[in-house]
């Protein structure tokens, strides 16, 4: 009798455990393997071919990584650039801590401050960038017009000089990152356990040595997040360039997504095997972090169980 | 204001005329057209020629669509491939390349034999690659030195013909406290303007050319000796500083201000020069000085057109369209001092009586012997154009990086012309 009443149940009710997950992942498994997992195979299978986006692909092989990583100076510029950008980008988060601390008060008006600094992220990055490559103006330019007064002259202006482009627009970007990595803390400091800071003030404990020992580890999940953003927003900074610089001068602060564009999408460009080439060398990159954010996660993860 | 008056009648007469003779073939369905005509003017300009066409043909249904300058450079591709216009914009020259070779441009040649293109020879050259042509072309202008006459006046200089003379003038400005030259080369393009002419005055149109088709190195000592010319200017102080820092816009105050006297552009800068309040009586123009005797001048004149898709699904119409631009009453219509305020490629095309264009066409007819160039983007291959026009920048800005420079350019060069 058992064996008949499970023939009378439909095939979905038999196996309703295991395949309901699967129906609610479905439609974000197919979007995600539509609009991310399936062109990533295509830019690898692109990068092994010659094309200029119309006619026929010719198969070149590894001819493009060869010629990328076999000594093209664009791609050395930008890969060094990115560096650049990875490490001072992450000037964002001590900065966007010290902000968070200094707004972490009650006082007058207090959401009208944390609402003006959190300001710059809220802007497009595209203003952001032509605010400041008017404030770095040759000349008329303010910031030209401070270092002037203290007797310090770029030559070409601070976008228009090789050897300070790339940090001119560094800085830039950190502008709204810090506020990003603001707001990040601001709320991370609203977990702050109260008993904790009691006890360790009972204990003596003040000023850096409190922030130290006991704010910070509090932080932790703030400042995981923070690292996370601020790093893939370092390798993907596209935007500050294209408006401030356009990669010029002489194509001193292209970046690796930056040359990717260039070489691919851009005005004169259309080299797809070669963009795509140096899409999946940024891609490479990129997962060596993001791989090392997952481990971390699912340690932490294993952790609470 | 009379140029107003000539081109408005002008452009009454061409209606009517046309509309009379276009009745004979009678055109219907649909004529799509894609333009990039986008600034005021000129959409202007593209809204009035489809409403007329439209006007001559009742049957036809235009659908004209009007894409923004900038972005069509790069959404042409899209177009022309997945449900392809009848009628698009684009530019002459090597610029055609990608798409002639992948097949998408209509190879348009037996349009050229219609006995009213005769009068468009001077342009044919442009628009023909592998001895087909690809488009037509409805309009162009040309380049030289704008400057201040008033400087000029000030310090006693007059419109110089040769490079001696050149430099003498370059001389003095530079001795009065100001720049000879504006430039802004952010953008890079306004360096090969300036690449186009010395080469072209040191070595010719052909080794010019030459050049552009990767027939020559860039390492080659013809090619150090227009870089060496060039020098000459940037180490007597004769460019604007820190000009990559600038777009070719932001280097107009300082001519407009009197700090530079003078700035090698297409005439579409005298629209901004004037807006920016200069008059016509600050203002003129001088060809570019002769700097070799022996070669004939070159000028850059960059011509702007329409093609027609393969894709085309009205070709008829299409063609129908093309002579339409190109006729001789419609080119001095829409180019006339109201509208583009640019040149006519049709030579029976009445020109504006503006005097920068009447200066253009008068250089451009007489004193062009050595070819039109199409401008360094436009004649060099997209590769070679962007990594020569970076170059050209760093050059300007650092001169003794000129070895790393050309053997870059000699490394791009031998790969992109394969």
């Amino acid at each position: 009798m058992a064996t008949a009443t499970t023939q009378n149940r439909s095939w979905y009710r038999r196996n309703e455990i295991a395949v309901t997950p699967w129906l609610f992942l479905l439609p974000g498994i197919l979007f995600f393997a539509l609009y991310v997992i399936i062109p990533i195979f295509q830019s690898v299978w692109i990068s092994f071919h010659e094309w200029d986006g119309l006619g026929e692909k010719t198969w070149v092989g590894t001819a493009n990584y060869e010629r990328l990583l076999g000594g093209d100076r664009k791609f050395e510029t930008s890969f060094w650039n990115n560096l650049k950008w990875l490490v001072l980008y992450l000037l964002a988060i001590p900065m966007g801590l010290s902000i968070s601390l200094f707004l972490n008060q009650t006082v007058r008006g207090i959401r009208l401050y944390k609402s003006l600094f959190f300001f710059p992220f809220v802007i497009s990055q595209v203003v952001v960038g032509l605010v400041f490559s008017w404030f770095y103006l040759p000349n008329d330019g303010l910031f030209d017009v401070i270092t002037g007064l203290v007797g310090i002259d770029i030559k070409g202006g601070v976008l228009g000089n090789p050897n300070t482009a790339t940090y001119g627009i560094i800085a830039a970007g950190l502008w709204p990152q810090t506020a990003y990595c603001m707001i990040l803390y601001l709320t991370g400091l609203n977990a702050v356990d109260p008993e904790q800071v009691e006890a360790a003030r009972l204990d003596g404990a003040k000023g850096l040595k409190m922030l130290w020992y006991v704010i910070i580890p509090q932080l932790k999940p703030a400042t995981f997040i923070a690292f996370v953003v601020t790093i893939i927003g370092a390798l993907r900074s596209f935007d500050f360039i294209a408006v401030m610089t356009n990669g010029g001068p002489f194509g001193s602060t292209r970046v690796l997504s930056f040359y990717m564009f260039e070489e691919s999408l851009s005005e004169f460009g259309f080299r797809m095997g070669y963009g795509a080439a140096i899409a999946v060398v940024l891609f490479f990159i990129m997962l060596i972090f993001i791989g090392y954010f997952l481990w971390s996660m699912y340690q932490d993860e294993k952790g609470v169980r | 204001m009379s140029k107003t008056f000539k081109g408005t009648i002008a452009a009454l007469s061409a209606a009517t005329i046309l509309a009379g003779s276009a009745s004979a073939q009678s055109l219907s369905g649909d004529l799509r057209i894609v333009s990039d005509m986008s600034n005021p003017a000129p959409r202007a300009v593209m809204e009035g020629l489809a409403a007329d066409f439209g006007a001559m043909h009742p049957d036809l249904n235009i659908e004209l669509e009007i894409v923004d300058r900038e972005a069509w450079k790069t959404q042409i591709r899209n177009a022309l491939t997945a449900n392809a216009p009848d009628v698009v914009n684009w530019y002459a020259a090597t610029r055609m390349t990608p798409y002639v070779d992948a097949g998408l441009f209509m190879d348009i040649s037996d349009l050229w034999e219609d006995p009213a293109m005769a009068d468009l020879a001077s342009t044919k050259g442009a628009m023909t690659l592998n001895g087909a042509q690809w488009g037509v072309p409805y309009t162009y202008y040309q380049w030289g030195v704008y400057y201040r006459k008033d400087i000029f006046e000030e310090l006693g200089l007059s419109e110089p013909t040769t490079w001696d003379e050149e430099i003498a003038n370059c001389q003095v400005i530079v001795d009065s406290g100001r720049a000879c030259y504006t430039i802004g080369s952010k953008y890079l393009w306004t360096a090969g303007g300036w690449f186009d002419y010395i080469n072209s005055r040191t070595n010719g149109y052909e080794f010019h050319i030459q050049l552009a088709n990767g027939e020559v190195e860039w390492t080659d000592d013809r090619v150090r000796e227009t870089f060496a010319n060039w020098r000459t200017l940037i180490d007597m102080g004769a460019f604007i500083e820190d000009h990559q820092a600038y777009s070719w816009q932001e280097a107009l105050p300082f001519m407009v201000d009197g700090e530079a006297a003078s700035y090698l552009m297409g005439n579409f800068a005298v629209a901004a020069m004037r807006d920016g309040g200069l008059t016509d009586d600050q203002l003129d123009f001088y060809q570019f000085p002769q700097i070799n005797p022996d070669v004939a001048p070159a000028e850059d004149a960059p011509t702007d057109t329409f093609h027609i898709p393969s894709g085309a699904q009205n070709v008829e119409a299409a063609k129908a369209f093309l002579l339409y631009v190109t006729s001789p009453d419609v080119q001095s219509a829409i180019n006339g001092g109201d509208a583009l305020g640019q040149l006519p490629v049709n030579a029976a095309a009445a020109v504006s009586d503006d005097k920068f264009i009447q200066e253009g066409f008068d250089m451009l007819s007489n004193n062009a012997s050595g070819g039109i160039m199409q401008f360094f983007d436009r004649d060099f291959p997209a590769e070679m154009a962007s990594v020569g026009m970076e170059g050209l920048q760093e050059f300007m800005v650092f001169p003794d990086n000129l070895d790393d420079i050309l053997e870059r350019l000699e490394d791009t060069r031998q790969r992109v012309y394969q």
